[in-house]
Parts: structure tokens; sequence; C-alpha cells
């Protein structure tokens, strides 16, 4: 019964815990309330910790949790206790970078849900029902990114008028910052 | 430490400002849900939208059936769209929204027909949708086109066809089989992870071939493998070859071992962990073996990424446990570990080091040790703490300084339970090494001189009432004691007062002072407390008579040997009017129930149709159900009674259970009855019982159903006369017969005429079981030692081939119907033997004691030798024979 290596759970939080993306594949936490509870548990054992330069890893009931912060965002990747926790640290390094990419290196809370379309993505990319798709941040990043609003995506598949929003909200945008 | 407070000052307002989604509702996004419907479509727009509803389903919000299934016909408006970002977010949201199998009709040919695109992102992710959402029928229609995307050039095209079989698999089994030809190419794949999915895939298909997973695995060795995540499957699929080959029989050199050996030296880290994980967890692993992948581990100790040093010290930690003296090499590099930043490795380095560690290096470790458990959480330090105590099991010598340092701890700050592992190890501790009684017991005096948990404080009481007293020099505790009855609560004060009635009562010269002591408590605040005194001091002021003398002792002393749930509910049940409460009269059977009711309810969603309770199930519960009914009461004192027996297979008509109710005499059946169909009423409802192959029993009376409405059980009994105080055992075969009333459905009366009908039942057995009480005992030992070493009787059986030790046991265990003691019914995995603690009480209250160890050979041959102490010898012979039998 020995099954190829899996993921129970991604999680991307804020600097107060607060989910802004989770993706769950096992049937651990049934319910949102299981989850949020364990959310909770993972962010207050790990918040003190600085995981701004290398991967973290620690143990929480029964699982292997790896885990990295960038500025306000703390990302987690959760398997099994059996599981290697490299395959599972190449995973978050995947995942961790390729946002990074998306959100063109300031990666924020703000940019995060400014993208949360991305984040989805993302997650979609890297892990289908708990099984490791792709772990190269430049591929993730490369298929999760069609839907970003690139200025060097071909014209014609844009009309004028959306191409005139496009910009209309980028101007907006640089004002408000 | 100025900046990062303005930086959150900050964010929060900028929170305020800028997050898209504050305040988003889900009524108004549904509605602005309706875009997807406008004739020109706006992929912006609706990008947004769905992002928004994704974002409403992460945050955990739910749609209503009728809000998704409008969600979802409205989203698959979109597929008119070319709109690449926008396909994208559609196909998530599908995934999402997981449609029901009459809703996906609606969209199965856009996605094959996006699975047929030109655009590769368009076929990879069509696939993965369609698979998502597709059943049985529809697979075998799209099954050409899946064949097809296994082998396409695109790797994230063949990815996506991959893992959708791995998928599939679980649910339409003998559709993937078919695919083996494709995916058996895409392990030639120069993409690395095609690879690894289809070795995946290919492993789930023939898993249940022996020897085709031997030969893929005996293939891929020789080296055709690229990706490290590939590497890993083969690592695991290669250990799972040869713990299947070890357990047939063939001996000899390890096969493959060579293998994962140089796997050791692969340039990716993960494929070296895998493998220095499989090395160590081979069965029967010798030094010789494990050497080089404990040099790779103790490699990885060193190294700056923290998860490589939590992965080795992980693994060497449970290396350690089995063979700790293979372990040392690294003892050096894991003692810098105990300083790391991780706490969780630091954690786990020191457990290693304790485990490994040998006399001599006991006092350096606990004063490395010391320095790190102030900066450390309770859930750390509590690990440490038992990791202590089993460590001075194994160096008795060396409890002075283990002593020291549990002291110490116990002295700083720390919640409830870390508290309590801390006492509980002294406890151990002393226990098992009568040199450390002293210093440990004043260890405890001191703590509770100023311990803020009332448990705490009564347990340390009650065992110092009965340690104390045979110590050199017992006053020296009793001003520890006496000080709790002027400074604590009520709870702890009652508790002093027992205690210090205990020295009063066993250490002859210490009686006046102590009863000078009680008497000051009779003008206490608190009724416990005076009644206590009181009591001890009339205990205490008898004239030492031999007789009084060992009931003081029996009162003081002996442990109150039935569950204390069942003694709450037999005194709420006494009646003060009638004769004196009799403590024999509380059923001694221990509920195991509780924790299997933990069990089914972690995984399981609650609430949805859960069964209504049985009337009276439970053992007071029949106990009162079978005293109140005339026919019965005369039989004395219920013994047992088993758990339900299903006499009728599910879903049939009639749903009937049986409990066997065992007296001293008698037998008791009670058919628990279920009338299952609306449009009947059952009435005289009886069970024929043919007693036949029981020749031990006669019917004595029964006991009909007047009347079974649909759907609300009854119970009919019958009752049977058997030898007293004998385990007769026999055979019964059931029918049940009633009259049958047709009922008309919309006014719900029954018609008057009825129909006699009978309907066979399964056959039921009394079996040996059935006569013995599981009763746990809280210290084995002790109870074994105390029985007759002569009345013991050891036997060894043959138990024949089994898949496992643990399946051997809970054989033995369900035959005896005893209760395993201590945890030790689980068995370590790769154990090859075991000893199982087994107690119980026999028919005629005599109590039983057995020891079963438990030994496996390679063909999974398992000898069994038992041991067994009963206070009554012919009970265990009785034993042996059930075992024999059995």
């Amino acid at each position: 019964m020995e099954l190829p290596p899996k993921v129970k759970n991604i999680l991307l939080l804020d600097s107060e815990g607060k989910r802004i993306a989770a993706k769950y594949y096992s049937g651990d936490w049934p319910t949102n309330t299981a989850k949020e509870a364990f959310e909770k548990a993972v962010f207050s054992k790990t918040q003190k910790t600085n995981a701004r330069t290398e991967v973290e890893v620690t143990a929480l009931e029964n699982n292997i949790i790896v885990y990295k912060f960038v500025q306000d965002l703390h990302f987690f990747v959760t398997g099994g206790e059996e599981e290697n926790e490299l395959i599972l640290a190449s995973v978050l390094q995947g995942l961790f970078d390729a946002v990074n990419l998306l959100l063109r290196g300031n990666a924020d809370k703000r940019e995060a849900l400014d993208n949360l379309d991305l984040i989805f993505l993302c997650f979609d990319e890297i892990i289908d029902g708990g099984i490791v798709l792709e772990t190269d941040a430049n591929v993730i990043a490369e298929k999760a990114g069609i839907n970003s609003i690139d200025p060097n995506a071909p014209l014609s598949e844009q009309t004028i008028s959306q191409a005139l929003a496009t910009a209309r909200e980028h101007l907006t945008r640089s004002l408000m910052k | 430490m100025a900046q990062p407070y303005a930086k959150k000052d900050d964010d929060h307002d900028d929170e305020l400002e800028y997050s898209p989604f504050m305040g988003i509702e889900k009524g108004a996004v549904l509605q602005e849900a309706r875009v997807f419907n406008d004739a020109q479509v706006d992929p912006r727009r609706c990008s947004q939208v769905i992002t928004k509803l994704l974002y409403l389903l992460n945050q955990g919000e739910s749609f209503t059936k009728v809000e998704a299934t409008e969600v979802f016909f409205s989203v698959t408006k979109l597929f008119q769209s070319k709109d690449t970002g926008l396909r994208r977010m559609v196909y998530l949201i599908i995934k999402e929204l997981s449609p029901s199998s009459d809703e996906v009709i609606i969209v199965t040919s856009s996605l094959m027909k996006d699975m047929n695109s030109k655009i590769d992102m368009y076929r990879a992710n069509a696939i993965r949708v369609l698979c998502r959402i597709i059943d049985g029928t529809l697979l075998t229609q799209i099954e050409r086109y899946l064949k097809q995307a296994i082998v396409d050039k695109n790797p994230v095209v063949s990815s996506a066809a991959l893992v959708s079989g791995l998928h599939l698999l679980k649910t339409n089994p003998e559709i993937v089989k078919r695919w083996s030809n494709e995916v058996q190419e895409g392990i030639q794949s120069r993409s690395a992870l095609v690879q690894f999915h289809a070795l995946a895939l290919l492993h789930q298909i023939r898993q249940n071939d022996r020897l085709a997973v031997s030969k893929l695995v005996g293939s891929l060795t020789r080296g055709s493998v690229r990706s490290p995540l590939a590497q890993c499957l083969l690592i695991r699929y290669t250990s799972q070859v040869i713990r299947d080959m070890s357990n047939h029989g063939q001996s000899g050199e390890r096969p493959f071992y060579e293998f994962l050996e140089s796997c050791l030296r692969h340039k990716a880290e993960m494929v070296i962990l895998e493998a220095a994980r499989a090395i160590t967890e081979l069965d029967g692993v010798t030094s010789r073996e494990l050497t080089p992948a404990i040099t790779v581990l103790q490699l990885f100790l060193s190294s700056p990424r923290p998860v490589l040093r939590f992965a080795a010290v992980r693994t060497l930690n449970k290396v350690a446990m089995t063979h700790p003296m293979a372990v040392t090499n690294c003892n050096i590099d894991m003692e810098s570990l105990i300083s790391d930043q991780n706490r969780s490795i630091a954690t786990l380095a020191i457990t290693t080091l304790l485990k490994t560690g040998n006399e001599s290096s006991v006092e350096r470790l606990m004063k490395q040790i010391t320095n790190f458990m102030s900066d450390i959480a309770d859930e750390f330090k509590i690990v440490v703490v038992e990791a202590i105590r089993s460590l001075c099991v194994k160096f008795p010598l060396k409890y002075r300084s283990l002593m020291t340092f549990l002291s110490n701890i116990l002295r700083e700050e720390g919640g409830f339970e870390y508290k309590r592992a801390i006492v509980d190890s002294i406890v151990t501790i002393i226990r098992d090494i009568p040199d450390a009684k002293e210093s440990g017991l004043l260890h405890l005096c001191e703590f509770i001189e100023d311990c803020e948990f009332t448990y705490l404080s009564t347990q340390i009481l009650h065992f110092l009432g009965i340690e104390g007293p045979n110590t050199s020099d017992p006053s020296k505790y009793i001003r520890y004691i006496y000080n709790r009855v002027h400074l604590e609560n009520a709870t702890v004060r009652a508790a002093a007062v027992s205690t210090l009635a205990k020295f009063g009562f066993m250490v002859e010269s210490l009686k006046p002072r102590i009863t000078i002591l009680l008497k000051r408590c009779i003008y206490d605040s608190d009724d416990e407390v005076r009644d206590r005194a009181t009591l001890f001091l009339s205990v205490l002021g008898g004239d030492g008579t031999v007789d009084t003398d060992k009931d003081s002792t029996e009162f003081l002393f002996g442990s109150l040997e039935v569950p204390l749930v069942n003694m709450e509910t037999s005194l709420k049940n006494y009646d003060p009017s009638e004769e004196a409460f009799d403590i024999n009269s509380v059923p001694r059977e221990v509920k195991s129930q509780p924790l299997a009711e933990k069990k089914a309810q972690g995984k399981k969603p609650t609430g949805l149709g859960a069964p209504p309770a049985a009337p009276a199930s439970g053992f007071d519960g029949y106990e009162r159900l079978l005293s109140s009914i005339p026919e019965f009461a005369a039989f004395g004192k219920l013994f047992k009674s088993s758990s339900p027996v299903e006499l009728t297979e599910a879903e049939t008509e009639y749903a009937v259970n049986v409990v066997k109710h065992i007296f001293d005499n008698h037998v008791v059946f009670q058919y628990n009855c279920t009338n299952t169909i609306p449009e009947q009423l059952l009435e005289r409802v009886n069970v024929i019982v043919d007693a036949s192959e029981a020749e031990e029993f006669s019917e004595l009376t029964s006991k009909a159903l007047n009347s079974l409405p649909y759907d609300s059980p009854g119970q009919a009994f019958v009752a049977f006369e058997k030898p007293a105080g004998v385990p007769a055992v026999g055979k019964f075969s059931n029918t049940l017969t009633f009259v049958v009333k047709e009922v008309d459905p919309s006014t719900g009366e029954a018609e008057d005429d009825g129909v006699e009908d009978e309907y066979q039942l399964e056959d039921l057995e009394v079996v040996a079981a059935d006569y013995m009480v599981k009763v746990s005992v809280s210290n084995f030992r002790n109870a074994w030692e105390s029985m007759n070493e002569e009345d013991e009787h050891v036997d060894e059986y043959g138990l024949g081939q089994r898949e496992s030790l643990g399946e051997a046991i809970k054989a033995v265990i369900d035959l005896l119907g005893m209760q395993p003691c201590e945890g030790t019914e689980t068995v370590p995995s790769n154990a090859r033997s075991h000893t199982c603690l087994l107690s119980g009480v026999y028919i005629g209250n005599v109590k039983v004691l057995v020891r079963a160890q438990f030994g496996m050979d390679s063909s999974k041959e398992i000898a069994m030798k038992l041991a067994v102490r009963a206070e009554d010898v012919s009970v265990a012979e009785a034993i042996h024979e059930i075992v024999a039998n059995g």
C-alpha cells in the first residue's frame, strides 16, 4: 500500500494567522471549523520562529509542516508524519518562489489579495488532489501567469475598451501606492 | 523593534482601504455572477467575479444546492469566450463547485472539445477537470483520448492524464488498468515529472500482483530513472518488495540492498534521505547495513538547512529506539543541536541523546538540558521529562542527578500537564528505585508547599500516605502534611487529614501526636474535613484488637475495586429505606464504550441520522430492566451482559439482535426486535428457541412482546436454567413467531384480522467468554505477584499461520473476553514477539490474570506461551481449556 508522496494541505496565512488562501487535500479536517483550528495551531506554533531565509519545519498532531515567511505572508505545506520532509520542502519552495515571481518580487498580503486569482491558479498547478504536479517555480509561474494582465500579452486578444480599462486600472493603482 | 510595529499599523490601514474583498457578501457576489449570462462576455469582469466566488468558497462559505447549480450553469456559458485567462478560471470554479452527474453533461462536450484543442494548456486542464467530475459511463467515452494524452509529446498534458489516472483508479479501476501499455511508455519519458507520475500509476495498477511489482522494481533499479521524485518512489517500492520477499521465507543476502545503498550517493538530498530511511526501517536490519545510512544522516545533522537537520535527527531518533549503539557516533553532532534555533530539532536531539547516552554522559547531558529547558514550550518539556524518566529506569545508579534535575524543574514555572508529567516521573522513579524514595518524597513534599494545582496536591498526599510511613523517619513528613490543613482549600485539607491518619495508623510511635493533630481538624469549616477527622479519630482510638485492625487496614489502604462510575450509579439507585448498601452489588464491568465513540467521531460527520438510542443498554440499564421483570427478579445478581449480537442481516424486514445476560444459575436472552415495514403491525411477538445443541440448558420461561409497531423497537425474553456457577456453553437456534396485521398507511390504523407467520433467525451461541467480565487492574505486576505462584498454570500453544502478531493477539483476547492491561494489546510494527497482559473476573467472582507471550517465526507461524494465575486453581485450568478448544 505504499503511495506516492501526499500533500495534505497548502496554507497561505497573513501575519495575524488569518487565511488568505488554503487548499486541503485530505479528509483529516472535515469542517471549516476544524480547518480554522488547525490553521490557528500551526500559526501559533510557528509565528515566533524566523523562517525568512530558510524553509523551517515542525511536527504537529502527527503531521509534518514545512513553512517559510516573506513580509506578512506565511506559507505552509503539510504532510503526514511518514512523509519525506525534503519532498514537502521542495513543494513549498516551488510555491514560494512561484508566488514571488507572479507578484513580481513584492510579495505581501496586499499584493497577494489583489492577485488572488494567480494564487489560486498557482495552488492548482502545484498539487492535484494531494499529488505533486510540478515543483519548478518557473514552470508553475509560467502556467499560472497566463491570466495576469501582462502588457506583453498579444493585444489582438484584447478589445480596445479592455485595453483602456487595463491601462486605467494600472494608472489608478500606481496613484494609490 | 519600533519598525515592525509601525509597519503593522500601516498594513492595517492598507487593508481597510485596499483589500478587494472588504465587506464582500455572498448574496451580492451571486448577483454579480449574472454577468456570465451577458450576450457580450467581458472576460476581465467575469474573471474578477469568479475570483470572488473562489474567495468565498476558500474562506469556508458554502453555497446551497440551488446557488451552486445556478452558478454552475451560468459559468458554462463562459466557454464561448476565447480568453485563455478566463478559461483557466472557469476550469478552477468548475472543480470547486463539483457539479452532480446530471449537471456534468452540460460541460462534457465543451471540455472534450478543449481536450482536443491545439492549445496545450487547454488540453491539460480540460483533462484534469473532466476526470475530476466524470463518472464511469462517460469515462469509457473519453478513454481513447486519455490514452492518447498519456503519450502526448507535451509533458504537461501527459502528466495531467497520468495524475487523473491515479485519481480515477480509486473509482474505476477496471478502466484505468487497460492503460498500462501507455503508462509503461510514460516511464521512459524524458520529462522528470512524467516519469514520476507514470511510475506512481503503473505501480498502483499492479500493486496486487507481487511478481509484476518485483519485476518492475528489478528493471528500474538498474538505473533508467532520472527524476528525484520518481527515484524516491522507486525506493519506497523497493523496500516493499524487500519486505514481501523476507515474509515469504527467502533468506540469505538481502536483495536490492545494494540499490538502496547506491541511492545514498544520489545527488538529490531527498533521494538520499528516502534511501537512508528505507535502510533504517528494514526488518531486522544489521549494524553493517545501517552504518552507511547513519553516516549520511550524520552529515545532514550539520547542514545549514533546518529541514535536513530535522529529517536526520527525526530518523536517528527512531533508530535509537531499536539500535541505540548505532547512533552513538552522532552524539557530538547531536549535542550541538541542543542549541538549535528550531526548537523541534533541539527537542528531538535531546530525546535521542537521552536514548543513546551512556551512564557516564548523563551528568554532562543534564547540565546542557537545564539551560535549554528555560526557553522551550511546555509541550517540548513534557517530551523531555518523559525521556528522562525512561533514562532513569535504564540507569538506576544515576537517579541522583536525574532526581535533582526533576526537582529543579518542578520548582520552575509551568502548566498543569507539564507539572503532572514531572510528578508522574518522580513517582515512577520512587516506585522503581528504592534508594530514591526518601529524597523523592521530600521533593514532592516541598512541591506541595507551593502547588497551585489541587489535583496534584491530593495525588501527592495520597502517595505520601502510602509510601511515607515505611520510611526510616516518617515524622519528618508530618509537618508538610499538616501545613496543608492550615493553608489549602477544602479538597486538599481532606486529603491531608486522610494521609495523617495513615501515618498514625502505621507508625505506632506517632499515634498520640497524630491524634492531637486530628483533634484540631474537627473544628474545620468544611463538612468533609470534619467528617474525615472524626472518623479517623475513632479508627485510631480503637484498642487494636486483631479484628478491627484488619478492617481498618482494609479501610485505609484497600483500593476501591469497582469502577467509580458504576459505584456512583449504584449509590444513586440505592433506596435508604431498605437494607444497608452492599458494595459487592456494584457491577465491576468496565465500560469500553467511550473510547470507541471517540474514535468514530474523529472522521465521520456527526448528527445526520444518528440512530435513536436503545431504550436500555449498558450494564446498569440492563440490570434495571431485568430486575423490573418479575419472572427474572429472583435470578439474583446479574453477572454479565454481552454486547448485542445481530441475528438478522442488515436491511431485512425485521431486525433482531440479542443480548446474553448471564446469572449464576440462569441465562436470559434479550431479543431486541425492530419492525421495518411501515404497512405492518406485529403482535404477540415471541422467539422459539431450540436448545437441542445446548444440553446443559433447560428452558424455564419466556416473555413475549405484545405489540411491535413500525420503527419502535421492543424486547422479547427467553430464560434458561443452567447448572450453578458452571460456564456451560451451547448453540441455540431461533425462530421469530408473530401475528401480522396490515396497517392502512393513510390513517395508521391496523386491520382487525391478522395472519400468523414466522421468520427464521440466525443461530446464537453461548461461549466461554460470556462468563468472563473485563476488569482492569491498575498495576498488573503487583496484582500478578499478589497471586499464589504455585497455582500458576503454564502451557504452550501453536496458533498456526496468521497475518500478524496483532491479529493473533486480538483473536486470543476475543476468545477469552478479558481486559487487556497497560496497553499491551497493541503490538509495535515489525515486532517478532510480544507479551500481552490480560485481567478479568470469571463466573463465581474469581479474579483471573493472564500473561500471554507470543512469538512469530519467519513463516508467520505463531506460538503462544500462556501463564494463568487465578484465585481458584480450577478456573486457571478452565482458561487453558478454553484456549485449547478455541
